[in-house]
């Protein structure tokens, strides 16, 4: 009782500073306003202030930061890590399907994605069929359960995919495995042709689908009485793309295939489609930019496959100096390789095109956040948006940098030295269960193993 | 002043391709700063290349004569670096069978020599060498992402040492016989490629046990021993004069048996390194490990013994989900600790040009500097036995040279020239030409 009181006591005493941390003396790239050499103040899990001079609460914790850099948390527009389930590949179009329900809180791929400076991902259903599932945006805050981790402020979006991926179900060159692939359940399609028409043929019924609601919605405000529509959970979320309530990211390489979505989405007037992988983007720039799409796409990766073979390092550059709005994402999926590097693959945009710093963390921090719609809360460091922080010890467009501490929300989900001090008390905790298993197999064994 | 260093540098690139392939391998590159590797880094100081070779090494050598003269102010001057082990020039699209010629059908494949199958045209050797990349062990094992017809063999064949440039392979070559590719078996659930495994196993098939598993790994392992033993045998009857009909491959292990070549062994775990170390000690081989990634209690050994060892890209996800989150950049650093002497490999194509990424992704946990840059260019020449000819700045080696702007591992840096034995390499690619023609698309 007497201890509760005491608490209550302390508590008030340190409102003032209530959960305030002041990260201070650092190099401090906000991407959006500059670099400058400063501190930040995180209140209730928001920036609070950034600045050359800013005002220090008593009893704010104090993170020195000196000779440190700070960027905002790096957002990966492309990945498939923590779930489950990546491909329901049955059928062409399996808008239906969400990837949200496959996520894994304990995949230590989030764990390691946060060590390497990554604060959300978009982890996406895979490029099996021309028309995929739903996607989710997730922060990395490692310990949460599966409904914690969502970013719920993100849009919903679904997943598209060209190409050699949705047309290898059709090819009977394609994937062979007995039992389960035979000439007589290939499935449509099997061409870039084809892919087209299952696109066009998903929003053509997704916009006949829509009039019937409509219709309905008409009648029934007119009072009429009549038995809604039939739900149809493939075409709700495509209608939801007509609507502009839902984002498209849509897997792509060759430059006709992106231009033959580009043209079926003018059909449908559907705007601000991301662009993913999109390696020939840089051959219909222009007309990306045109539409006001965006472009994620890889810095260096090529020739794993023939869609892949024209594919350039400098692909971010051009698209990026004609117009069109482009992040750098890793695709990772078993674990965070690529992911947890993200900063120095953006530093190879000043290398293959000679892009600026800022460019370049900004193709790994504002850009994909802007492709996600979450660029109100997280992507730079702006007074007001989410403490999703991230601290080096050296310039983070370096090879030789590392990452120091990751704050989430405020919070700090990652600090090396602790990760450090930590490690001989789990290697201790894994030899003993290594010494008790042993004792089990020991004990479990045949005292006696002369035939009886 | 930038813009003015790249003009001039322009205008050196222009006047050294004008010449290119003719008797142009000896010019005086002077004012840079020169990094021998082997010694300390000297700054405005002047390397003179004679007939492919380095002459000399100084702050103030005079221009001899008509000696071609390219000047380096600004720029920096250091060995070309070496990767340790890819299949380029033997694999172009990793998805299409018929443009890969690594991992050919068969356990046994001493005979096989990598370097005749190399197609010096290949896109991706100018996007390689790009990067500051000399040369290359080039290895005929099936690797990730290759499709040859065989999941993997037990020998693979012969690793050859080759230029990154060349009209021909025959022009290309280093070293035919580098070393002899191996792979030892594993204690695996899934052999073979592993999607395709968990495919099966989704369907229904039954998981293989542990105890079937190391019967399989350990039938494996017998089989080595039977081959050895066989090309022992075939050495020895050769040896002593007697009649034996030729076999190839058991010729082709001969170097090998003498010690003469080494049997570069690709062992990750220490399961299998503790394997390799045992069966090399018994046949007494001189090996190299490869692609060692959580080598446990067996550094001790391998340092103790001077066993070189050849490592994979830095940039791997731990093997294990609970090693430490940054195992695989700290491991450099723990095998330098141990006394261990190691260089770096890309072990595929796709990201050759990485290459000295990976040595410098180690340095922020724990590898000194100096031992990055050596571990991509002297360490290499070393292990494969080239060092009297390559893999330094000094007097008496070949002028396998980049100039470049500053720091060769640091990704911002951009490589400006390069010489292969003393002859200006062109350092234009597919990559490049696309990104000219495509920037200029109105």
């Amino acid at each position: 009782m007497r201890r509760a009181i005491l608490t209550g006591v302390f508590s008030a005493a340190a409102l003032l500073a209530a959960d305030v941390t002041v990260i201070q003396n650092a190099t401090i790239h906000t991407v959006t306003k500059g670099t400058l050499k400063g501190s930040i103040v995180i209140r209730d899990g928001k920036i609070a202030d950034v600045g050359e001079k800013v005002m220090t609460p008593a009893g704010a914790r104090i993170v020195d930061a000196t000779g440190k850099h700070v960027i905002p948390g790096i957002i990966d527009a492309h990945t498939h890590i923590a779930l489950d389930s990546i491909n329901e590949s049955s059928v062409s179009v399996s808008s239906m399907v969400n990837v949200a329900e496959m996520l894994n809180p304990e995949s230590i791929s989030i764990y390691q994605a946060l060590a390497g400076g990554v604060t959300a991902c978009n982890s996406m259903h895979g490029s099996a069929n021309a028309i995929g599932g739903q996607n989710v945006v997730f922060k990395m805050r490692w310990g949460a359960d599966a409904r914690g981790l969502v970013f719920d402020k993100a849009k919903p979006s679904i997943k598209m995919a060209l190409g050699e991926n949705p047309k290898r179900q059709g090819s009977p060159q394609g994937l062979q495995i007995p039992g389960l692939q035979s000439p007589q359940n290939l499935r449509y399609p099997g061409t870039r042709m084809g892919v087209e028409d299952v696109i066009r043929d998903a929003f053509t019924r997704a916009r006949a689908y829509q009039r019937e609601w409509k219709d309905y919605e008409a009648r029934k405000a007119r009072g009429e009485k009549l038995l809604p529509p039939r739900r149809d959970l493939e075409l709700e979320p495509l209608v939801e793309v007509l609507e502009g309530k839902r984002l498209v990211h849509a897997h792509c390489y060759r430059a006709d295939e992106i231009l033959m979505l580009i043209r079926v989405f003018d059909d449908f007037n559907i705007r601000g489609v991301t662009f993913q992988h999109v390696l020939e983007g840089y051959k219909v720039a222009k007309e990306i930019a045109g539409r006001g799409h965006g472009a994620s796409t890889f810095s260096d990766w090529w020739s794993y496959k023939v869609e892949a073979y024209d594919a350039i390092p400098y692909n971010a550059a051009i698209m990026h100096r004609k117009g069109v709005l482009v992040s750098l994402n890793s695709d990772d999926a078993g674990g965070a390789e690529l992911m947890r590097r993200l900063n120095t693959e953006a530093a190879k945009v000043m290398k293959y095109g000679g892009l600026s710093a800022d460019e370049a963390l900004a193709m790994v921090t504002i850009n994909p956040a802007k492709q996600l719609q979450i660029d109100r809360w997280v992507g730079s460091i702006e007074t007001g948006k989410d403490a999703d922080l991230v601290i080096y010890d050296k310039d983070p467009l370096s090879i030789y940098a590392k990452v120091e501490k990751v704050f989430i929300d405020g919070k700090q989900y990652f600090d090396r030295d602790e990760d450090m001090s930590r490690r001989p008390k789990l290697e201790a905790e894994k030899e003993g269960l290594r010494k008790k298993l042993l004792d089990q197999q020991k004990q479990a064994a045949p005292q006696n193993r002369r035939p009886s | 002043m930038r813009n003015a260093t790249n003009a001039r540098i322009i205008w050196i690139a222009a006047l050294v391709m004008a010449a290119y392939g003719g008797e142009n391998d000896t010019f005086l590159l002077r004012n840079a700063t020169v990094h021998p590797v082997s010694a300390p880094a000297m700054e405005n100081a002047s390397v003179l290349v004679v007939d492919g070779k380095i002459a000399e090494v100084g702050a103030k050598i005079a221009p001899r004569g008509k000696v071609k003269v390219i000047e380096g102010r600004g720029l920096h001057v250091y060995p070309g670096m070496i990767d340790s082990g890819s299949p380029i020039g033997l694999a172009e699209i990793a998805s299409v069978r018929e443009t890969v010629d690594t991992g050919e059908i068969g356990d046994f494949n001493p005979q096989l020599r990598a370097l005749i199958a190399v197609n010096p045209s290949s896109e991706h050797i100018p996007v390689v060498r790009a990067n500051g990349i000399t040369a290359v062990l080039v290895t005929p094992g099936a690797t990730g992402g290759g499709r040859g017809g065989a999941a993997g063999s037990l020998i693979a064949g012969q690793a050859s040492l080759m230029h990154l440039d060349g009209w021909t392979w025959e022009e290309m070559e280093i070293r035919r016989g580098a070393a002899l590719q191996m792979t030892w078996p594993v204690i695996q659930s899934a052999r073979g490629r592993g999607d395709l495994e968990t495919l099966f196993q989704a369907l229904g098939a039954r998981r293989t046990t542990f105890a079937e598993a190391r019967r399989n790994q350990q039938q494996q392992v017998q089989k080595i021993q039977e081959f050895f033993d066989a090309a022992r045998r075939y050495q020895t009857a050769r040896a002593a004069g007697e009649a034996v009909d030729p076999d190839l491959r058991y010729e082709a292990m001969i170097p090998v048996l003498e010690g003469k070549e080494p049997l570069m062994i690709t062992a990750a775990r220490e399961r299998e390194i503790r394997e390799a170390l045992d069966f090399a000690a018994r046949e007494r081989l001189r090996i190299v490990l490869a692609g060692v990634r959580r080598p446990g209690k067996t550094l001790e050994e391998i340092a103790k013994r001077n066993i070189p060892v050849i490592l994979g890209t830095t940039f791997a996800t731990p093997l294990e989900e609970d090693d430490p989150y940054d195992d695989p950049f700290t491991l450099p650093a723990r095998l330098h600790k141990a006394g261990v002497k190691f260089a770096f490999a890309s072990f595929g194509v796709q990201f050759a040009r990485n290459l000295p990424y990976q040595a410098a992704q180690a340095v922020p946990f724990g590898l000194p500097y100096d031992e990055a840059l050596k571990s991509v260019t002297l360490y290499p020449a070393q292990i494969w036995g080239i060092d009297p000819e390559y893999g330094s700045i000094e007097k008496g080696k070949y002028a396998d040279l980049i100039v470049t702007d500053g720091d060769p591992l640091e990704i911002r840096t951009q490589v400006k020239m390069m010489f292969i034995k003393g002859v200006p390499v062109d350092l234009e690619s597919k990559h490049t030409r696309l990104y000219k023609r495509y920037s200029a698309r109105p």
